[in-house]
């Protein structure tokens, strides 16, 4: 497997943030009222991810470790104001929908985690295809909540109505519990999975939110890296 | 009036972390135990009247002046990590008592979501000087209720042996953050 289809599998699947790494809950939870808003954060993310991830690879040999972090922060929140213009002036709906997340995507976890556990000390075109894997990952998780949260609260996905005309549409799911009820109980359905594929007498792997350890979101990668 | 709007509005109707969905993380990850849960509110307290302070100088006295309001993100990210890491460094040579009650949690939560998002919150609704800093303590205090709340129902559902197994830990806590979420949806008809 070479490195690129080597870092998307990683992204999407091994260290899916949402599901195995558990972090980067508040545009998770925040956003996905919709499918289609699910899916526009996960894109915006992607982009500003692959980016910073391939100008901090970039520059990793110039940057003094000392000053790193607010190097990245800085190269980060630079990324994300041109992607706060083209929303504005290309998607102005989904501009108005995400609000304040999309100011917010500077202090997400997922972005600061990869640049330190993973761009600082890798190469720029295995730190842009792991930029791709870990945004096409967030992506589908958000989608993914974005679906159910819709399709329960609703009646539709993307739009087109699925529910058949007498469902009643749970209006609570689109509303903030909804979200949490919905990410909850796809955990406890994770555990359940791990549980049961776990080989007798070993002890299956529970999620956990990884920043239990440090509590601060940007500091989750580096703390895992340590 | 305005003010006392503001104070219910973002301790209650506007919780920060149960119906904005702002420090998710922190929210989740230090509600294991009710003293740690108690010294993370004091801190995101402090750290949130201070960024919302400084913040509001940056934007108005900086940022505005040179018409480059755009670049607020990246300004008020950069200023409220310095400032916090300057707080920090103070507080360690001044007040050890002090820095041992809050100090580990202040280079945390520099970048916690919750304290960019008052700075932005702040800037957006364009209150003055003084709103801004009572929008931030209320915001934070709201912060503080909900985690503090959450760290005690946790601690008395963490050893119950009834539950299932796979809706223990993490689960089980989001699914009790969504009830405390319902219950906080009570506030909305507050303020119209």
């Amino acid at each position: 497997m070479n490195i690129a289809t080597e870092r998307l599998y990683n992204g999407i699947i091994k260290e899916n943030t949402t599901f195995v790494q558990v972090i980067a809950m508040c545009p998770t939870l925040a956003v996905t009222t919709s499918a289609m808003n699910g899916l526009g954060m996960g894109l915006t993310t992607t982009m500003v991810l692959m980016a910073s991830n391939t100008v901090i690879s970039a520059l990793r040999k110039f940057i003094p470790s000392k000053i790193r972090i607010p190097a990245y922060v800085t190269i980060i929140a630079a990324f994300v104001t041109v992607m706060e213009f083209l929303l504005q002036g290309f998607a102005p709906g989904l501009y108005s929908a995400l609000g304040l997340f999309i100011p917010l995507i500077v202090v997400n976890c997922v972005i600061l985690g990869r640049a330190e556990a993973y761009a600082s000390k890798s190469g720029v075109v295995a730190s842009f295809f792991d930029g791709l894997g870990i945004g096409l990952g967030f992506t589908l998780s958000l989608t993914l909540l974005g679906i159910i949260r819709e399709a329960l609260g609703v009646g539709s996905i993307f739009g087109f109505r699925i529910m058949p005309a007498a469902y009643k549409p749970a209006t609570i799911m689109i509303l903030a519990p909804g979200a949490f009820f919905t990410l909850g109980i796809l955990m406890a359905l994770i555990n359940l999975y791990r549980m049961k594929t776990a080989k007798p007498g070993e002890k299956p792997k529970m999620v956990e939110p990884k920043c239990a350890a440090c509590s601060h979101c940007g500091e989750c990668g580096i703390s895992k890296a340590a | 009036m305005k003010i006392f709007y503001i104070i219910l509005g973002s301790i209650l109707v506007n919780n920060f972390v149960l119906s904005r969905f702002l420090g998710i993380c922190s929210f989740l990850g230090v509600s294991k135990r009710t003293d740690t849960a108690f010294g993370m509110g004091l801190a995101v307290t402090f750290v949130m009247a201070l960024a919302s302070f400084i913040s509001y100088i940056v934007f108005h006295w900086i940022l505005v002046p040179l018409h480059i309001e755009y670049l607020y993100t990246l300004a008020f990210i950069v200023v409220i990590a310095a400032l916090v890491q300057f707080v920090e460094m103070v507080i360690r040579k001044t007040n050890i008592g002090l820095y041992k009650a809050l100090g580990i949690y202040l280079p945390l939560i520099t970048t916690n979501c919750a304290v960019l998002a008052v700075a932005v919150i702040n800037m957006n609704e364009g209150y003055n000087l003084i709103e801004s800093v009572i929008n931030g303590i209320s915001a934070a205090l709201g912060y503080f209720l909900a985690i503090c709340l959450l760290a005690g129902i946790r601690g008395r559902i963490d050893n119950n042996e009834k539950m299932p197994t796979a809706l223990r830990g993490f689960p089980i806590s989001l699914v009790t953050a969504g009830l405390m979420s319902i219950a906080f949806l009570g506030f909305q008809g507050l303020l119209k």
